[in-house]
């Protein structure tokens, strides 16, 4: 597969022999791949190759009919949604997936639900505890808007904010959760140059500063090229390639994917 | 001439020169009108969390009532009972979770609509086959002694039962907003309400928050039926009071707690006002359609309520 670093040791999700079907249609037919501890990990392909379903498998969307997931040591085949949240696994949507009746800052709070432990009677009289935990949790709610340098959009609902600025929320509410492995789809799509360098810089210094595992969806092949450690190439549901992005670029099935050419 | 001096002056210089039965008539429509908010609060709960309209709301207060009341029949003390029936409205959220939301989740919102018309019929149905069709009478030991309120020299009258109605709406009310705007609970519901898919990936279990918000409408409904149930008997006419809650509901906004509440009470003393000092003009009955008129004039002019989220549409 990949550069000699690779090791399974350090994996922090391996996908092995995953099918998915709906129906007759066949999404994902025995992709396998992995996804080490601390990289940027692209998911790339035309459209309909199945990273959407990918994504959606990895954090418990959909069910595998064949094949298992393995994240942190722990294999599954089916889980809930909610549960892989609680076990890290932060997303972001292609389709942005706000709370649009609420702030800013409610939607990255709501990326602290799970942290929040106290009783909810404590929290409805607001006493001790529960106080001082919601302080804790608000200050970690500012800690990702300054990050996100989106201190001025603070207190306006979603719903007014261009899409560019959207994005950006709704990944400060997947960091609000402080998620070991981040699923980003993708995250540039639609914006300008200009937004684009902002949100690859905030990818890369999550990733760097927090060492948070990112695995991302990009149909901007300059993006991908630059930011990612690894890319997996799908195609028709099927694993086309795995490598660095050197090594993909080169491959000629990914060139022919792309390009459309026939070869015997 | 006569006319328009019957019907725009002679009322308020009656409500001027006797101030102290004004105060009555606005506390007993105030008293009633919480009774009102109450029904309409089981709605707003769950229309916030699923963007539905609960047409079964009525018949679980109709359902609640007749477990209730079925139980004391029985022998069970009057506490007992009441705990025994929470339980059974908590049952039967986490039934309708599993057998209906669960199956339509993701659906057009009109989908589950449809599907609570059918729980309506089946929860009638049910209810009076374990415990009978006949009108019940209530009684949960809430004095209903009539009271008289010194104000300025002169005495109001009100029903104690009233006031204890109206002071464990208000506590009820106060509890629900507490619940929903200071814990993760009701973050999460809001949540919910915006966006079932982002709302499971921030960690947010659908079905638990299903369960918390039928169970907590179930027990709204409970108590709208020890009240109402008290006042008027428990029969199958305590599932229409739901329809009184409609007007309130156009009025305060489908998806505002503070609204139901205001609306309520403006629809409760509006309607005492109109049957005392309009009512002998047209010859009585302005209580019954009071509420309805004032809200097709809402829905005239502001059609999302009084606190309710304004509709923007983006073209």
């Amino acid at each position: 597969m990949a550069g000699p670093e690779t090791s399974p040791a350090e994996a922090i999700l391996e996908v092995e022999n995953v099918s998915l079907r709906f129906g007759g249609v066949q999404a994902l037919s025995e992709v396998s791949f992995d996804v080490q501890s601390g990289e940027v990990r692209a998911i790339i392909g035309p459209n309909g190759a199945g990273k959407s379903s990918m994504l959606n498998v990895i954090n418990g969307f959909y069910h595998p009919q064949e094949g298992s997931i393995t994240f942190k040591g722990v294999t599954r085949r089916r889980m809930r949604t909610h549960e892989a949240a609680a076990q890290g696994i932060a997303r972001t949507f292609q389709n942005i997936a706000l709370f649009r009746g609420m702030t800013t800052l409610d939607n990255i709070m709501t990326g602290r639900n799970l942290k929040m432990k106290r009783n909810f009677l404590l929290q409805a009289l607001y006493l001790g505890p529960a106080r001082r935990e919601e302080m804790e949790h608000r200050e970690f709610a500012e800690r990702v808007i300054d990050f996100l340098e989106i201190q001025a959009i603070r207190k306006t609902p979603v719903s007014r904010l261009p899409y560019g600025l959207q994005k950006r929320v709704e990944l400060g509410r997947a960091l609000a959760a402080e998620p070991d492995m981040l699923l980003l789809d993708e995250p540039m799509a639609g914006m300008n140059t200009e937004e684009k360098e902002d949100m690859c810089r905030f990818i890369l210094d999550v990733n760097g500063e927090f060492g948070t595992t990112v695995v991302l969806i990009e149909h901007d092949m300059g993006v991908v090229m630059d930011i990612s450690d690894r890319v997996v190439v799908l195609d028709y549901g099927r694993l086309l390639a795995d490598g660095t992005p050197d090594e993909v670029r080169r491959n000629p099935l990914v060139i022919d994917a792309y390009l459309g050419t026939v070869r015997d | 001439m006569e006319i328009l001096n019957a019907f725009f002056v002679s009322p308020f210089v009656d409500m001027a020169e006797y101030p102290v039965f004004f105060a009555e008539v606005v506390a007993n429509g105030f008293l009633t009108g919480i009774m009102y908010s109450l029904v309409a609060l089981g709605f707003v709960l769950i229309f916030k969390a699923s963007e539905t309209f609960n047409f079964a709301q009525g018949v679980m207060v109709l359902f609640a009532a007749l477990t209730l009341v079925g139980l004391q029949e029985r022998g069970v003390p009057t506490w007992l009972a009441i705990g025994i029936t929470v339980g059974v409205m908590v049952l039967l959220a986490m039934a309708i979770e599993k057998v209906m939301l669960r199956p339509l989740v993701n659906q057009d919102p009109f989908i589950l609509f449809m599907a609570t018309i059918g729980l309506t019929f089946f929860l009638e149905g049910f209810g009076e086959t374990l415990w009978g069709s006949n009108v019940k009478r209530l009684d949960v030991g809430i004095p209903e002694r009539p009271l008289e309120v010194p104000l300025g020299g002169d005495f109001m009258l009100l029903n104690e039962f009233d006031l204890w109605a109206a002071g464990i709406g208000a506590v009820m009310v106060l509890g629900l907003a507490l619940f929903f705007h200071r814990t993760t609970i009701g973050r999460a519901l809001r949540a919910v309400a915006d966006d079932h898919q982002a709302a499971m990936a921030v960690g947010i279990s659908l079905r638990t928050i299903w369960v918390v918000v039928w169970s907590v409408s179930g027990v709204v409904a409970l108590v709208a039926g020890i009240m109402w149930g008290a006042k008027s008997g428990v029969q199958f006419s305590l599932s229409l009071i739901a329809l009184k809650a409609l007007p309130v509901l156009i009025l305060g906004g489908l998806t505002s707690v503070p609204g139901a509440i205001v609306g309520g009470l403006i629809i409760g003393i509006g309607e005492k006002i109109g049957e005392v000092y309009w009512g002998p003009l047209v010859g009585g009955a302005i209580e019954n359609w009071f509420a309805y008129v004032l809200a097709l004039i809402f829905l005239l002019f502001r059609p999302q309520g009084l606190f309710g989220e304004r509709i923007i549409e983006r073209v």
